[in-house]
């Protein structure tokens, strides 16, 4: 671990109300530089509020973010994102049937020549996305090939290193590895490892303990838009996040009832979800 | 498999054949040379493959194609224009009211309609963003409204619905609409010139590369910060520009204007842009194909003259040969869109 002491981005106790809604109350969390920051939480828990907030897209309604321990306010996605806050969404912001090098640099073009005769730098895109992507273990025979050849995994893995080329000191992922098979998740995770050993601080967003315990250094688990708490690894066992997350001390107390003891060695498989099953089956 | 998370292998190269076979414009390519054949072969004899031959099936080519280019390049970004071939009539008659009605300058008349294509373009452009509706509708609406204007105008003004520019003489404006060289007309020139503008546009500069964006997927292309309005309504302003173009050259080559001029050119151009690969949903195509479009409705049209079967077969085969370069096209696209 190469943590330093001052988190990159921290959640000083963070409200966010939607009228009289209350999406999330006193949420307090911190990303590390170099750490995979999970945050847990069934569908409604307050996960994607919460990384809205992050990524600048909505500003608490109390409580404020920090970066570096300065607290800070980002007034839309585009200052989050100027301070080095790269959030990949679901959508992934990619174009099916457009060339990977173009899909890469896209609102973000390289060019050359001047005046008139100023135009994409078609050359240089195409080097650099061979060689980001050959970093990533991707090995392209042809940049130019729709996105839509590649497999989900390496998709999610493209959009994760344009984040990472352009700058990005926290990622946010949102539920990368959630519309994967098995095998593409892994290549997710795995490269979710090397962006952290780069030294930047990843905010992985899931529903599934089985990947946060895989590839997380932290775990802040949400239920109803309150924090349950946060762990480091090694503090909470698999079993233990899981209960967590599938309702915990509710899930507990049903379990005694219908047992009539008090069962508590975490085999519940409440929690263990199935994957959406392999609909990439591209490559 | 270049999914290895390992990384380390070797770049394997594509073929070039490979890559050739799933290029969008490969079926007008392809088309062109069977139709190509096809009347070198049936109407041979009959001078389609003179000079004076070829030079006629070009201009019907150009005079489509000059439209087709910038239609092919909206509708890559996702975008139709039903309203060029209204507003090739009415660019005409501008010209040739001005002209002929209120003795203007040519020069002054020919601007004249490219600023009010251009105001046509705009509004195109701004009524799809800003409504939210299908470009397919609200063109249709300009379709009928600038044609419904222009008979109007035309009679109100002159009281009549052809109107000949009277004498224009053979200055710089003749030579460079309508002037020819050898037996070729300068329209294929601009037809060339446009295609050669049009695929640098699209394939190497920025600008091309936000037209691929917004057609493809005009949410993730804004969430990246390319400027989906403005590319959409500089396209509706180009279509209609082009549009004023050849109302230029064809009033300056016949002479006379007519209101009822570039009926039925909308859907040329859009044929044509398909028969070339573009796809009717955006985000995919090229110019070069809209180019190999127009070339086979000018090849088809003037080759069935030459053949002396009657010319109202003209459309059947334009129909057929519509149909067999879509599916042909979409198998490409699904290659070109799957595994390697």
């Amino acid at each position: 671990m190469m943590a330093n002491d001052t988190p990159l981005m921290e959640a000083r106790g963070v409200s966010k109300y939607f009228g009289r809604v209350i999406a999330l109350e006193d949420i307090s969390m911190d990303v590390k530089a170099g750490q995979v920051t999970c945050l847990l939480g069934d569908n409604g828990a307050g996960k994607s509020t919460l990384i809205k907030i992050f990524s600048g897209v909505h500003q608490p309604t109390k409580g404020a973010m920090a970066l570096d321990g300065e607290e800070v306010r980002f007034d839309s996605p585009r200052d989050a994102i100027d301070r080095g806050i790269a959030t990949v969404f679901q959508d992934l912001a990619m174009i099916p049937l457009m060339g990977i090098s173009r899909n890469f640099f896209i609102g973000r073009e390289p060019t050359t020549g001047v005046g008139p005769f100023k135009r994409f730098d078609v050359k240089k895109a195409d080097r650099i996305t061979r060689e980001e992507l050959d970093k990533i273990g991707i090995t392209l025979r042809d940049t130019t090939q729709p996105v839509s050849t590649l497999s989900g995994g390496e998709r999610q893995s493209v959009a994760i290193a344009r984040a990472v080329y352009f700058g990005a000191k926290i990622l946010i992922l949102d539920e990368p590895t959630s519309a994967l098979g098995v095998k593409q998740s892994a290549m997710v995770l795995r490269y979710i490892n090397r962006t952290r050993q780069q030294g930047i601080g990843v905010v992985f967003i899931t529903h599934s303990v089985h990947h946060a315990y895989v590839i997380g250094d932290r775990y802040t688990v949400l239920s109803h838009g309150h924090s349950l708490g946060s762990y480091e690894k090694g503090e909470v066992s698999m079993a233990e996040l899981e209960k967590l997350m599938a309702g915990g001390k509710e899930l507990e107390k049903l379990e005694d009832e219908l047992q009539g003891s008090g069962a508590t060695n975490g085999a519940s498989n409440e929690a263990a979800r199935s994957e959406g099953s392999t609909s990439e089956t591209v490559g | 498999m270049a999914q290895s998370a390992t990384g380390g292998k070797p770049v394997r190269d594509v073929g070039a054949l490979r890559r050739l076979l799933t290029r969008p414009e490969l079926a007008a390519v392809a088309g062109s040379i069977l139709v190509f054949a096809f009347f070198a072969v049936v109407a041979g004899d009959y001078g389609f493959l003179t000079t004076a031959g070829a030079a006629s099936y070009l201009e019907v080519a150009a005079q489509l194609g000059i439209v087709a280019v910038p239609v092919a390049l909206l509708m890559i970004a996702g975008e139709f224009d039903l309203s060029v071939g209204s507003m090739v009539g009415a660019a005409g008659m501008i010209i040739a009211i001005s002209v002929s009605e209120y003795g203007l300058p040519l020069l002054v008349g020919v601007l004249l309609a490219f600023a009010v294509a251009l105001v046509v373009g705009f509004l195109n452009g701004y009524l799809v963003i800003k409504t939210g509706l299908p470009s397919f509708i609200v063109t249709l609406g300009m379709l009928f409204a600038l044609r419904g204007l222009t008979i109007g105008f035309a009679r109100l003004l002159t009281g009549r619905t052809q109107i000949g520019l009277g004498d224009s003489g053979s200055g710089v404006m003749q030579t460079l609409f309508a002037g020819s060289i050898g037996d070729f007309p300068v329209s294929i020139i601009w037809w060339f010139a446009l295609a050669v503008l049009g695929t640098y546009v699209l394939q190497r500069t920025v600008f091309g590369n936000w037209i691929f964006g917004a057609g493809g997927d005009a949410n993730a292309a804004r969430n990246v910060g390319v400027p989906v309005s403005r590319v959409k309504i500089t396209l509706f302003m180009c279509t209609a520009a082009s549009a004023a173009l050849l109302a230029t050259i064809q009033v300056l080559d016949a002479g006379s204007a007519d209101v009822l001029r570039g009926t039925l050119l909308e859907l040329q151009a859009i044929a044509a842009a398909v028969i070339g690969g573009v796809l009717l949903t955006g985000g995919y195509g090229s110019v070069i194909g809209a180019l190999f479009g127009a070339l086979i409705f000018g090849m088809v049209q003037q080759g069935i003259f030459f053949t002396g079967v009657s010319t109202d077969w003209f459309q059947v085969f334009v129909g057929v040969m519509l149909l067999i370069a879509v599916m042909f096209n979409n198998v490409i696209r699904r290659r070109a869109a799957e595994a390697r």
